[in-house]
């Protein structure tokens, strides 16, 4: 069977599990579609959980981010796995035991405040739209290479996938079917990582492989370090060294800080903690998220030390003078194909080199990194019809859990909540499937056209859950005298700040986005840790001149504080 | 209130938030610390094949971090059975 059967074949069954899956755990009512009733056991929830959070872009791209800037890349690692310290210490216990369904339900009860609830209410759509247009177009992405469909007729198959078992099967349903795309996406990750390991460091665990000596060409320890070799190509070849890094330490320091303190405030890792049976639960659900993230997220820095050095070492051949474009290993033919590599040879050798400098002569994009693994390591054709399945695994997985967020803000925060109080469960439940399904055609809408500022996007959706929504949460637990003015005067605060700081360097003057026109030298990637500082600030000072919160709002604050007396998540 | 008394609950509480304090703590000093501000001063220092301040970054925060929340689940747990506020 060739790659292209094989490929249909992998993804085909992956689908019918993933339908299936739907079917059979469908919602029949709110409360089983916002959080699945409540009854979700915490290792099983922090499988979906990492499904729900690794998205196409940390299977497709992190890996080739870190490989192309080396320690600068940490920021990511470190950034997107230390928030679910800040979400279990800070917030999940709390937040499951007050035991409503959605972040705007937290704030719009714990400041006693429909103007709190809408500011909640708009971050977490607009949070949410931001990232699933990047969802859609990963979909579409891994369709158009292994399955040599158009990227938007790869769209439309995703968006149909995704519409049934969303709207289907709500958070019940997308709860179990991230389950079985956890696994999918892990064993295709790691395969092609363990298989680069061996092949390079004889090392089964790509986390030790990377910090081991590299085997020469007749498989005995070559005495040289991975990373020092890897060192030294970056320096020969002029770049800067793969451990140093070239951004400068402050900004470093922020953008990680604003990466973890968003991770803690985005709404649809959040609500996943609604749907475990009990306080204990939840607080070990979230170790358990982060247990099956951390696998990925220590063999991703692996994997993109060693495709750097396996991709110089191709590409520039052992001496480093360039290997004839002829001779060329298959993976870039293959990818010369979609776009992604670029060879122009410029000294007219027919040899490609590939350096810092201005003789460069190859363009590859750093998107190929991961899915390209299997091909550069020489491995069979099911690694790759697995790649393809790993991949939209991610995406699907993603897009599912952002949608339900969606859904849940337009039909519980804003109708229910806001515009229509008498609404019956069942109408609810309705507008929330009409709900998700215009989310749906809209992420595919942006999944075919994409907007050129998706990338620019995804800071502001960071910025804006760590200037907004974790302040006001986090006060919200820890602080009994924290007012609906000083709340509200925080985020706005902290969201105007952020916003316009991002808006003027991304979109308003592109061309002043260098470090000597930022603010203390800070990047809009990290200027949302900023607006956190500038939210805690401005809510502590106005809460200090206004009115006291009001009794019962009080001793609903002491009784999140402990865990006796949790139901199942309440009917409303 | 499942408290005896309103002080066990402020005690409770004091006891929870030491708890979360020190943990943070070492959050901090890894990411922040090893990862970040003192990353050039632990580079100097071999760690495997690694320098060890890339490797806290790249690899060694990461596996502090899942420690943490797993302490931190078994000794909120035994704090809710000391004050009898376990479910």
């Amino acid at each position: 069977m060739d790659v292209q059967m094989l490929t249909y074949l992998v993804v085909g069954i992956t689908f019918a599990v993933y339908i299936g899956i739907a079917i059979k755990t469908r919602a029949g009512s709110t409360k089983e579609f916002y959080v699945a009733g409540g009854g979700v056991p915490p290792v099983l929830n922090g499988m979906a959980t990492a499904a729900d959070w690794m998205s196409a872009a940390s299977f497709i791209s992190l890996a080739g981010i870190v490989s192309f800037v080396g320690y600068d890349g940490s920021v990511y690692l470190m950034g997107w796995t230390g928030g679910y310290v800040l979400l279990a210490l800070l917030m999940v216990p709390y937040l499951r035991k007050f035991g409503k369904f959605t972040v705007p339900d937290f704030i719009g009860d714990r400041y006693y405040s429909q103007a709190a609830r809408t500011v909640a209410v708009v971050c977490a759509i607009f949070i949410s739209f931001t990232y699933i247009a990047g969802q859609m177009r990963g979909v579409g992405v891994v369709f158009s290479r292994f399955l040599e469909v158009e990227v938007d007729t790869g769209v439309y198959i995703g968006m149909c996938v995704v519409f049934f078992y969303a709207v289907l099967g709500g958070m019940k349903g997308i709860t179990y079917t991230q389950v079985a795309q956890y696994c999918v996406m892990i064993f295709a990750f790691m395969v092609p990582a363990i298989f680069l390991s061996v092949m390079m460091t004889g090392h089964i665990f790509p986390q030790l492989g990377f910090g081991a000596e590299v085997l020469d060409a007749t498989g005995n320890s070559s005495g040289v370090y991975l990373l020092d070799k890897l060192d030294g190509l970056s320096t020969e070849l002029g770049f800067a060294q793969y451990t140093e890094g070239s951004k400068s330490m402050i900004d470093v320091f922020f953008i990680c800080g604003a990466l973890m303190f968003g991770t803690a405030g985005l709404p649809h890792v959040i609500v996943r903690f609604f749907t475990v049976p009990t306080v204990k639960a939840s607080r070990s659900s979230a170790g358990w998220t982060l247990l099956f993230i951390a696998i990925m997220y220590t063999t991703i820095p692996a994997l993109a030390a060693f495709s750097r050095v396996n991709m110089i070492e191709t590409v520039n051949g052992a001496d480093g003078k360039g290997v004839s474009h002829e001779q060329a290993p298959s993976w870039v033919k293959n990818w010369e194909k979609t776009g992604l590599v670029k060879f122009e040879d410029k000294n007219g050798d027919g040899k490609m080199l590939y350096t810092k400098g201005a003789e460069n002569e190859m363009k590859i994009d750093r998107d190929i990194i991961v899915l390209a693994t299997p091909e550069m390591a020489n491995l069979p054709a099911w690694v790759i019809a697995l790649m393809a399945a790993g991949g939209l695994a991610a995406a699907l997985s993603t897009s599912a859990g952002l949608l339900l967020v969606i859904s849940t803000s337009v039909s519980h925060d804003l109708l229910k909540k806001n515009l229509m109080p008498n609404i019956s469960d069942k109408k609810e439940l309705m507008y929330a499937r009409l709900a998700s399904g215009v989310g749906v055609v809209m992420a595919g809408y942006f999944g075919i056209n994409p907007p050129g500022f998706v990338a620019a996007v995804v800071a502001i959706a960071f910025g804006l859950a760590a200037s907004s929504l974790f302040p006001a949460i986090t006060m919200g637990i820890f602080s009994k005298k924290m007012n609906k003015e000083g709340a509200i005067a925080g985020m706005l605060a902290g969201l105007l700040f952020t916003t316009v700081y991002i808006v003027y360097f991304k979109f308003v003057n592109p061309s002043a986005n260098v470090s000597d026109n930022w603010l203390f030298g800070i990047s809009p990637e990290g200027i949302g840790m900023l607006g956190m500082v500038i939210n805690f600030a401005v809510a502590m000072a106005v809460c200090k001149v206004t009115a006291a919160t009001p009794q019962s709002v009080v001793d609903m604050v002491e009784s999140i504080r402990f865990p006796k007396g949790a139901g199942g998540a309440q009917d409303h | 209130m499942s408290f005896e008394s309103a002080d066990t609950a402020k005690e409770y509480w004091n006891e929870n938030i030491k708890l979360v304090i020190s943990l943070l703590t070492v959050w901090a000093a890894v990411s922040f610390g090893c990862g970040i501000l003192f990353v050039d001063f632990l580079n100097e220092i071999q760690f495997m094949g690694f320098k060890l301040g890339f490797w806290f970054a790249q690899q060694g925060a990461i596996y502090v971090f899942l420690i943490l929340i797993f302490v931190y689940v078994k000794k909120a747990n035994k704090l809710d059975e000391k004050y009898g506020v376990d479910e």
